[in-house]
């Protein structure tokens, strides 16, 4: 049997990795799987959590972060296109509109 | 099992490195698909059969799909490097150290190996599932429905030709 341990610390390794990322990359596409790859991360948390309480809700809310997160895929992925058919860029250095 | 655990946990992590280390979001994408599918083999090892298949269906099919398609879609191609700060370049990996150390020792202060005894296997079928989710988590079940269906609307707004 997997140790809980190793499993939250390949969770939390995962996390890290996308929070670099997320700083890191300039191309709003990879930021925004950046965000994929923490909430995954989260994901294997809950499962992990799950199997040691020995608790089904665990998994369920794996099943509605999944759910919200093809929401926010498909929202965002809208909102990329039509920025880039405003700005015509991905670099998200190019996008300091907001800036003061 | 453990070391089905410990072959895909690895594969996940050079996935997960990759996915940050490419400079080209085709690249991206697919070490992202290769991440999401160790993950659900993982998620088989911890009994999450059911969360398994949604994931490689859901997650690996549906939004990557969506990702990959944008990616072509909007011809993105090798991003240039960045020229601005360049003090974070060399407090940011330190940074990220500190950042693993500090989840990581939470994480084996608060559970030692061996501390934690896994409780019996559950049942996590898609039976299982389906009886929690009707009976414990119908409100969340039906406020998901409408959240998939603003963010329909709201994607095809988006995407319009004149916003």
């Amino acid at each position: 049997m997997v140790p809980l341990a190793h499993v939250l610390s390949l969770s939390a390794a995962l996390f890290v990795i996308g929070a670099a990322g997320f700083v890191i990359r300039k191309n709003i596409i990879t930021v925004f799987m950046c965000i994929e790859l923490m909430l995954n991360a989260v994901n294997l948390a809950f499962i992990g959590f799950s199997r040691y309480l020995g608790n089904l809700d665990g998994q369920l809310f794996v099943f509605f972060v999944i759910v919200v997160a093809a929401a926010e895929a498909a929202v965002g992925l809208a909102i990329i296109i039509a920025l880039y058919r405003n700005r015509n860029s991905l670099n998200i250095e190019e996008l300091d509109s907001m800036k003061m | 099992m453990l070391v089905l655990f410990y072959i895909f946990a690895a594969l996940a992590v050079l996935a997960a490195i990759s996915v940050i280390a490419q400079r080209t979001p085709v690249y991206s994408a697919l070490s992202l698909i290769l991440v999401l599918c160790s993950l659900a083999v993982v998620y088989l090892l911890l009994g999450a059969e059911f969360i398994a298949v949604i994931q490689v269906i859901v997650y690996a099919g549906a939004i990557m799909v969506l990702f990959v398609f944008v990616i072509m879609l909007l011809n993105a191609g090798r991003e240039a490097p960045s020229q601005r700060s360049r003090i974070a370049r060399w407090l940011g990996p330190p940074l990220i150290a500190a950042f693993l150390a500090e989840v990581l020792f939470a994480v084996w202060k608060q559970f030692p190996a061996g501390s934690a005894r896994p409780a019996a296997p559950l049942d996590a079928g898609p039976a299982a599932i389906g009886h929690l989710l009707f009976r414990n988590y119908m409100l969340p079940f039906e406020v998901t429905s409408i959240l998939i269906l603003v963010a329909i609307l709201g994607a095809v707004v988006l995407a319009k030709k004149e916003l």
